[in-house]
């Protein structure tokens, strides 16, 4: 009896993988009746917003450690920020806004910059924020307290001062522009150290309880000093789920909100289950070329290169038509520093690129090898349309694929390449974006040298007008272009998806999950 | 005794040999922790305070010693990822994958075992044709995929059972074995139709043997035939397969927790490789090559116990 159930239950199995194995290509008949709220598009139009609620968020990678100053992961730090808050903040163009401090003057030498705090702020254990917090946590990134600098940026403090407890001010080594952008790191409460286990900060959202591995769980805090963006939401769990298609079945299954990053793929087979967000996540991926090797150390070739690259192509091909092309170093989510015009600079033209490589003596093409991280299978498509764009000038390219931790090695840091593809995650200052091609900065690994561009820099960096800084920042990436440094392709946009009944997730130009606005609406 | 003395050496080559190979193996990667950890945009200097902070920055051989000293003094260092004690992290995720193998193995045997049986007893030229399909399908489909068709059936469209996660066996007894049931089911599915394959043909090998004639001429019923006589010598090929099957199942928890989104020791190994971690990823294969070294031995000592020819040859 017990062997014939078993039995039965093999062949129903059986019927069934066969059945599964079929189904995929129905799949749009569950999408047609499976909804009928608003499809992709039109998503921004809000409704009643309605207070409470529990949201699921699909987190790919785990957690690395709570302490904000310990933890270096991207995706720990973006679920971490609705815990802990920072002096400023960033709105969704990039500008920066005032969070825990009230306002800021920066005097005229742009050595000294004194922030003003909020008298209402409390940390989540209800003890006060005031100036000493702020001394607490700026010299333990500086490195002022004898321990070793947690921040590179803010070794540049010489020292700190509180003239009342609500009043800092910060004393500079040398002027630099891209200090500002710094202070949305966050306030930690002084003297408490134990934010690998139970972490407080001044944030929206109040740490719950963390399982490894598994959930991080938030719940909203009452008392946030900015009352009118105490967030709708009672809780917000994380959940890790490292495998991407798992998080979508889980989706369809009801189980997951939102998808912070979502495939193309993915989008399809949920169908009308979800609605999405979507734009350009201030990235910027480059074929890097490397400037000190033959031949690419000459400007014809790299020009050459970049008039036989067809981005367009790669953007339709590789990410759907989800992405916006670029021309230099810079993607447009920081319209206030962008240099607009360069990505036509290089408008495909394989006879102009054979001109060239005739010029600079290689008629008959050559070899090239392209080292690929293949952790990340969107360079490696990327990868595999330009290997077939350089025939059309005769470049052979060699395909060598390596795994992420060896391409930090032998690429990043030993320079041991000719051609790379890699993409630039989102910086809130364009000091950081630009910086990679100053000649004598260590992690210009494409080897770059430009003494124009290096004054160029130095000269935003020491301005005190934004929009002379701007002006800067523009003409140094217009002389990336002229000089083809390497190849500029695209800002692929971040997709994400919500269900239904979920609305308020905005974009910026840094990964950020800004929770606060997020509510369901029936 | 003697017996005991060898097995015991032997297992002690084997935990140096392991300890020595995953050390330099490891060592030799491409890749520095330090930069890993502190990211792409990361100064040379704060590589070189952490390398020195992790102890990166002295000799390999001292490190080595470090690390074995350690071990049996119950100290297995720090994660560098994680900053905190490895045997912290590990002990955090051996019950979801001890719980994955344990359920797996016990599905395999109680499915495994009596659908052998009972498909060889009844060898008929349609079941076998039948069967041989079923069973290589099983064995050839990666474990994987049945994860996910498991996912879509009884999570997605029926939603009988939760689609990732799971809940710890202290807090609900039911609700750990429901989340455990498909992962556990995914990765048994393949040592299912292997214990059919061989336990059909173990007992269709044995039942042409002239004991079983002798055994049949005494007048024995064909049940006590089966149980007491093919099945006892049957045993010996089954208990290897199944001490196989558990090495088996801990590389496919590796994947399975993945798709299942379960925080053990396969998910772990994965990340570990990728960030660099030395200590976690040395004390875990270490870890395993332990557990598979002891089951083996065990399986061993079954044989004797099953089968007192080999007892007795020592």
């Amino acid at each position: 009896m017990k062997l014939n159930l078993a039995t039965r239950t093999l062949t129903a199995l059986f019927v069934f993988i066969l059945l599964t194995a079929c189904s995929n290509t129905d799949g749009q008949n569950h999408e047609a009746n499976g909804s009928n709220s608003t499809n992709g598009q039109e998503n921004n139009h809000s409704s009643a917003e309605v207070s409470g609620g529990v949201v699921r968020i699909a987190m790919s990678t785990e957690i690395d450690n709570l302490d904000p100053y310990v933890s270096a992961a991207t995706d720990t730090m973006s679920m971490m920020d609705n815990v802990f808050d920072g002096l400023l903040d960033t709105d969704e163009s990039g500008q920066l806004v005032p969070a825990i401090a009230e306002d800021y003057d920066i005097s005229d030498d742009g050595l000294q910059y004194t922030f003003r705090l909020k008298d209402n702020v409390v940390f989540h254990d209800g003890s006060e924020l005031t100036a000493e917090d702020v001394v607490y946590s700026y010299e333990k990134l500086a490195g002022l307290n004898g321990g070793e600098p947690i921040s590179s940026q803010f070794e540049i403090i010489e020292k700190i001062e509180t003239p009342s407890d609500f009043e800092v001010i910060i004393h500079l080594k040398e002027r630099s522009s891209a200090f500002l952008a710094a202070n949305i790191r966050p306030i930690l409460p002084a003297d408490y150290d134990n934010h690998s286990e139970k972490p407080i900060g001044a944030g929206p959202f109040k740490f719950e309880s963390y399982v490894v591995g598994q959930e991080l769980k938030l719940k909203r805090n009452d008392d946030y000093y900015d009352v009118d963006k105490i967030p709708f939401l009672d809780e917000v769990q994380f959940k890790i789920m490292p495998d991407p298609e798992s998080s979508i079945l889980a989706m369809q299954a009801g189980e997951i909100d939102i998808i912070p990053g979502i495939s193309a793929q993915g989008l399809l087979q949920l169908g009308d289950q979800v609605k999405t967000v979507s734009g350009p996540q201030n990235m910027v991926q480059i074929m890097a070329l490397n400037n000190s090797v033959e031949p690419l150390n000459q400007k014809e070739v790299r020009q050459a290169i970049n008039l036989a690259v067809d981005k367009d192509m790669i953007i339709e091909t590789v990410s759907d038509g989800d992405g916006i092309k670029l021309g230099s170093n810079f993607s447009p989510a920081m319209d206030f520093y962008y240099e607009a015009g360069l990505e036509d600079v290089y408008a495909t033209n394989i006879a102009e690129a054979k001109k060239l490589m005739k010029a600079a003596g290689y008629e008959d093409g050559f070899e090239l090898e392209l080292t690929v991280p293949s952790d990340y299978q969107f360079h490696v498509d990327t990868a595999q349309v330009i290997v077939e764009q350089l025939k059309e000038i005769d470049i052979d390219v060699d395909l060598k694929l390596i795994e992420f931790s060896s391409w930090l090695e032998n690429v990043y840091t030993d320079e041991q390449y000719e051609a790379t593809i890699i993409g630039f995650t989102g910086k809130l200052d364009p000091y950081e974006i630009l910086r990679r091609y100053v000649t004598d900065y260590k992690r210009n690994f494409i080897n770059f040298e430009h003494a124009q561009y290096d004054e160029r820099i130095d000269q935003a960096l020491k301005a005190t007008n934004p929009t002379e800084m701007a002006r800067m920042y523009k003409d140094a990436q217009s002389i990336l272009t002229e000089e083809a440094a390497s190849v500029f392709i695209m800002d692929p946009y971040r997709t994400i998806a919500m269900t239904n009944g979920l609305e308020g997730m905005k974009m910026y130009p840094i990964q950020k999950f800004n929770l606060e606005d997020v509510h369901y609406t029936e | 005794m003697r017996y005991f003395a060898y097995k015991f050496s032997s297992f002690l080559m084997t935990f140096i040999l392991v300890s020595v190979i995953i050390f330099f193996v490891f060592q030799m990667l491409p890749g520095n922790p330090a930069h890993i950890i502190l990211g792409l945009d990361a100064d040379e200097q704060q590589i070189r305070n952490l390398e020195i902070e992790l102890g990166l920055d002295r000799p390999l051989p001292e490190r080595y010693f470090d690390w074995v000293t350690g071990i049996f003094q119950g100290d297995m260092g720090e994660s560098l990822r994680y900053q905190l004690p490895v045997a912290d992290i590990i002990q955090d995720r051996l019950p979801v994958t001890l719980s994955l193998t344990v359920l797996s193995l016990l599905l395999t045997v109680v499915i495994g075992l009596p659908l052998g049986l009972y498909i060889a007893q009844k060898d008929g030229k349609w079941t076998s044709i039948v069967l041989s399909i079923l069973t290589q399908l099983g064995i050839s489909i990666p474990s994987f995929w049945f994860g996910f068709m498991l996912i879509l059936l009884f999570g997605v469209v029926l939603s009988l059972f939760p689609t990732y996660g799971y809940v710890p066996w202290s807090e609900s007894f039911f609700g750990a074995l429901k989340s455990f049931f498909l992962p556990s089911l995914a990765i048994a599915i393949s040592n299912i139709a292997v214990v059919i394959r061989y336990l059909r043909n173990t007992i269709l090998d044995q039942a042409k043997m002239d004991y079983v004639r002798t055994a049949q001429c005494k007048g024995l019923s064909e049940k006590a035939i089966m149980y007491g006589h093919i099945l006892r010598n049957g045993l010996i090929p089954i208990l290897t397969i199944l001490g196989l099957t558990i090495a088996d199942t801990l590389g496919g928890s590796i994947i399975i927790e993945n798709v299942f989104a379960l925080p053990g020791l396969g998910n772990l190994l994965i990340q570990s490789i990728t960030s660099r971690d030395f200590p976690l990823v040395q004390t875990m294969i270490l870890y395993l090559s332990i557990i598979v070294v002891t089951i083996n031995f065990i399986v061993d000592l079954l044989y004797r116990l099953v089968d007192p020819r080999i007892r007795s040859k020592g």
